[in-house]
């Protein structure tokens, strides 16, 4: 299955991408943006077929590597093949 | 002071840092490449600045889960000296070795260029050959030098004194004005509680001699020889 893994700066975390991002939606014309937050996403194709022992590998993936728990958050969505 | 260098593929101040403690020690260090798994017998490891890994996930995250790290934290919990400079500091914050972590500077901007110091503890084995409050001038060339921790870390790492050198403005204050990239308490340089692994963004290694500009990096060093002499 695949396992896609969001990637996102903490609340009050300073993200200077985000404020560029936004903006340049103002100078689009863009209004009412209030926010703008930039994180990454990255996606897994692993050879597991048990949903929880993939999120348990993934999850182990993400404290070891994938993020940096002192300024992000993660979330695992698990997709399973064929979809 | 016996010194070990060590050295990840797209590290490029290696030869600096070397330089830099050949003049101040008169001894060559080692270079330690990343994929060996221990680090010989040396008063003082450097992890040296450059782009290890290309930057890629966030700076310093590979290279902090190189073979050369459990090496790294066995010498550095026996309170072997650890030094890292730019992206030695950003690898040392992946590491776990020193709190926080190091993000994208303020405004966004690659900056090269001198800035000021203010050594604000004097009392370190990074720090003793420098004044208290001894205004400094080093370069920086960093893209990620905006250090970041939260409220409760923060309070820790000033509660400790683990802050060494701070951003401040030509005439020494530790203000906005002076400060690059955004660091929160303008902290340019910290210690580990222990205060056996320092960590900074700035390049003393490039400041060792006159015809570099100046010599305002050689105390750091002198502060380290002190220690091992």
């Amino acid at each position: 299955m695949k396992a896609r893994v969001l990637i996102t700066l903490k609340t009050g975390v300073l993200d200077p991408q985000g404020k560029a991002v936004q903006k340049a939606l103002g100078t689009l014309g863009f209004d009412g943006v209030d926010n703008v937050r930039q994180g990454k996403v990255i996606e897994i194709d692993l050879t597991e077929t048990d949903e929880t022992a993939a999120y348990a590998k993934v999850s182990n993936m993400c404290d070891k590597l994938l993020a940096n728990t002192v300024i992000e958050n993660y979330q695992i969505e698990l997709l399973p093949d064929g979809t | 002071m016996k010194t070990a260098i060590l050295v990840f593929p797209g590290t490029n101040r290696e030869r600096d840092a070397a330089d830099a403690i050949e003049s101040v020690s008169g001894i060559k260090p080692v270079i330690v490449w990343h994929q060996e798994t221990e680090i010989p017998d040396v008063d003082l490891i450097i992890l040296p600045g450059g782009f290890s890994f290309g930057d890629y996930l966030r700076v310093g995250a590979i290279a902090a889960r190189s073979p050369i790290i459990d090496a790294l934290h066995r010498k550095a919990d026996t309170g072997v000296t650890v030094l890292g400079i730019c992206n030695g500091f950003q690898i040392l914050t992946e590491t776990g070795l020193l709190p926080g972590s190091l993000i994208r500077n303020r405004d966004l901007d690659f900056i090269c260029r001198d800035i000021n110091l203010r050594v604000v503890n004097n009392s370190t084995r990074f720090s003793q050959s420098y004044a208290l409050d001894q205004i400094i001038r080093f370069p920086v060339a960093h893209h990620d030098g905006n250090y970041f921790a939260d409220a409760e870390t923060l309070r820790m790492v000033e509660d400790n004194d683990q802050v060494v050198f701070r951003y401040c403005d030509p005439a020494g204050e530790i203000n906005a004005t002076g400060n690059p990239n955004g660091s929160v308490n303008n902290i340019a340089g910290m210690t580990n509680k222990a205060g056996n692994v320092m960590g900074l963004m700035p390049h003393p290694e490039n400041l060792i001699d006159q015809l570099l500009g100046g010599i305002d990096g050689r105390a750091l060093f002198e502060s380290l020889l002190g220690r091992a002499a």
